[in-house]
């Protein structure tokens, strides 16, 4: 019981300062907006994509669009573990009378409820880029998104255990989530992609998310894996990642 | 289910019968602490009366943090034990921590929060009943004359009434043992007053035992007794009363032309060892020379001094001992000089943390 209150105030605190940062709020769907509404007009009309299962390519990349805004969502959150000892308040979380993992696990939580949040404020955009959405949809996404928020907040977490610094953090952007964003086949179809491409693909975690998104959100499509393997993949993953995740904070902090 | 039970003592009087058998809150067994080679603690001992204000004066890197650090439960002692509110601080963090309330050297508040929210979070980790906390933190706020602000972002606060608001903070949940560590760090005259006039209410107020580190000598004064520590050793441990009399007697500062010839005139004439200071100190300007002596009674030796000393004198004054002396007397160093450095490096690093937000 103490625990899980532990949690709730750790999520509690984060939930508030990110509702309290409108900027972060919309600063933070700048990038997914520009993404589809120019990247995605431009390079629609100006080639003809194999592989879209016939859909229109501002169609085809939104569930991927979706995928990054949950993948960076969730990082930045988590990451924050990073701020909070830098700016000294992790300290005052440290000295408290509750377990180390407490603090961990909430970080992790929260980081994924405010992904799953920013991915549902974006989800709300479906309709301009020509894909249907409905309350029944978004409940069906949902899980799923939050389910590839947990393994990034995971991730997330992992890392503040690593950096001691911000400053680091550009690095990590760089050479991890960047590229995993754009090998999850999330901006354009594996189906023609090189065999390097294609192998990559199926070790990044953020693959089975999107293929999953685009699944659930695209009637009909022709998903690279089952969404059974997709939830299995993910679920797995996230309960690694959290799970480590949590241990390698409680072991350093 | 044993984890339950500890959870359970935590919401009623920790430790209510270790303490009845003990007289002292805390107590420290030969504390030493390593850091890869360097040893930052080395054996200290000592015990803390309940409802006590106990200081620990030392310079930079002198240990302080250090042992505050191993007493909370957030550093693992290389050697040696320590038990506070009748809890061991090794085996028994949760009820250490469920009895101590810390403000830390370096800041510690949540400035995207308010300031009450900063004292809500705190009061729900430590299990302040829900129906209290509001309460609570008007009190603490009042206290700290912090009522008007309750409301405000921490970011819009001054560094003295951040400082304020920590204290503030670390009594929600009626510690048992109030850790100060440089409570007035980098703040001004009036506010490191109120500061102490907090203390000293607390005391009265809250039944609480106060441990402090400073490095201002004239602060150190308030403590009921004083740990004086250098190189991870304590030096002495009194009452400042104490310490100063172990001096025995006065200190007369005295500026000559010539402070080698006056300080070999003096051992010749009147037998009193005489050192020389350079510069900081007690000097006037920073380039001269003073000399400064220990004299069992000043009043009657200053009038001599002047008049058998045949190098020439440029002023001369007499004064009680005060801490500064005390340390320079245990150390051979004085505090003074390496705690202005120490300041500024201090204020620095705020501005930088500060600076870095976003
Ligand atoms: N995490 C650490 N790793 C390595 N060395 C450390 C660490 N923390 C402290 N030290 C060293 O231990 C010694 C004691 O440090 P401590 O912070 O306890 O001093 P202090 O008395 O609090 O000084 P100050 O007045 O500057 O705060 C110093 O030499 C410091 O360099
Ligand atoms: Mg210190």
């Amino acid at each position: 019981m103490r625990r899980f209150r532990a949690i709730y105030i750790i999520w509690l605190r984060d939930l508030k300062r990110h509702f309290r940062d409108k900027a972060r709020i919309f600063g933070s769907l700048g990038s997914p907006i520009i993404f589809i509404f120019i990247l995605g007009q431009g390079l629609g009309s100006s080639f003809a994509l194999g592989g879209l299962g016939g859909f229109d390519y501002k169609q085809f990349m939104f569930p991927g669009i979706l995928g990054m805004t949950v993948l960076f969502a969730g990082i930045f959150a988590s990451v924050s573990i990073v701020w909070d000892r830098e700016f000294g308040f992790l300290k005052e979380m440290l000295v408290a009378p509750v377990p180390t993992w407490t603090i961990a696990l909430g970080k992790v939580i929260s980081g994924a409820t405010i992904a799953a949040f920013q991915g549902v404020l974006m989800l709300l955009l479906a309709p301009f880029a020509g894909v249907h959405i409905s309350p029944l949809l978004i409940a069906e996404l949902l899980p799923m998104m939050f389910l590839v928020a947990f393994s990034m907040t995971g991730m997330g977490v992992l890392l503040a255990t690593r950096l001691k610094t911000m400053q680091g953090f550009q690095m990590v952007m760089n050479f991890f989530m960047m590229p995993m964003f754009f090998i999850s086949g999330a901006m354009f179809p594996l189906k023609n992609a090189p065999t390097w491409l294609d192998s990559l693909s199926h070790i990044d975690p953020l693959t089975y998310g999107v293929d999953a998104m685009r699944t659930i959100m695209l009637p009909h499509f022709q998903s690279r894996y089952p969404l059974g393997m997709d939830i299995l993949v993910v679920g797995l993953l996230s309960a690694a990642m959290i799970t480590v995740s949590v241990t390698a904070f409680s072991r350093q902090a | 289910m044993e984890e339950d039970a500890t959870a359970e003592n935590l919401f009623g009087q920790p430790g209510e019968a270790a303490q009845a058998g003990a007289g002292a809150i805390i107590e420290v067994e030969r504390l030493t602490r390593d850091f890869d080679g360097l040893r930052a603690v080395d054996e200290v001992s000592f015990t803390v009366g309940r409802k006590e204000i106990f200081g620990f004066l030392g310079p930079n890197g002198a240990g302080k943090t250090t042992t505050i650090s191993m007493l909370c439960t957030l550093l693992k002692p290389t050697t040696g034990r320590g038990v506070l509110n009748g809890y061991d601080i090794i085996t028994q963090q949760d009820e250490v921590r469920q009895s101590i309330g810390i403000v830390f050297q370096d800041p510690t508040l949540d400035d995207q929060l308010t300031a009450r929210e900063n004292l809500e979070f705190h009061a729900m980790l430590y299990n302040v009943p829900r129906n209290e906390r509001d309460e609570r933190a008007s009190r603490v706020l009042k206290m700290v004359g912090l009522s008007e602000r309750g409301r405000d972002k921490v970011e819009t606060f001054s560094g003295g009434m951040k400082r304020r608001l920590e204290i503030a903070r670390g009594l929600m949940h009626y510690p048992h043992v109030l850790f100060l560590d440089e409570p007035t760090i980098g703040l001004d005259p009036q506010t490191r007053s109120s500061i102490w006039e907090h203390v000293h209410e607390l005391k009265q107020q809250y039944d609480i035992t106060v441990f402090l580190t400073t490095h201002y000598m004239d602060e150190a004064e308030n403590c009921d007794r004083i740990a004086i520590i250098d190189h991870g050793k304590i030096v002495a441990l009194d009452t400042p009363g104490n310490l100063k009399h172990s001096i025995g007697g006065d200190i007369i500062t005295l500026h000559a032309v010539d402070a080698e010839a006056a300080r070999d005139e003096i051992k010749e004439k009147f037998g009193f060892e005489a050192g020389v200071i350079e510069g900081a100190g007690e000097a006037k300007a920073p380039a001269e020379k003073s000399i400064r002596l220990e004299v069992p009674n000043g009043r009657t030796v200053l009038p001599q001094l002047v008049r058998q000393l045949s190098t020439e004198i440029m002023s001369v004054s007499v004064r009680e001992p005060t801490l500064d002396d005390v340390f320079l007397n245990l150390t051979g160093r004085q505090i003074r000089e390496e705690s202005a450095d120490k300041m500024k490096n201090m204020m620095r690093r705020r501005m930088r943390a500060r600076g870095m937000r976003r």
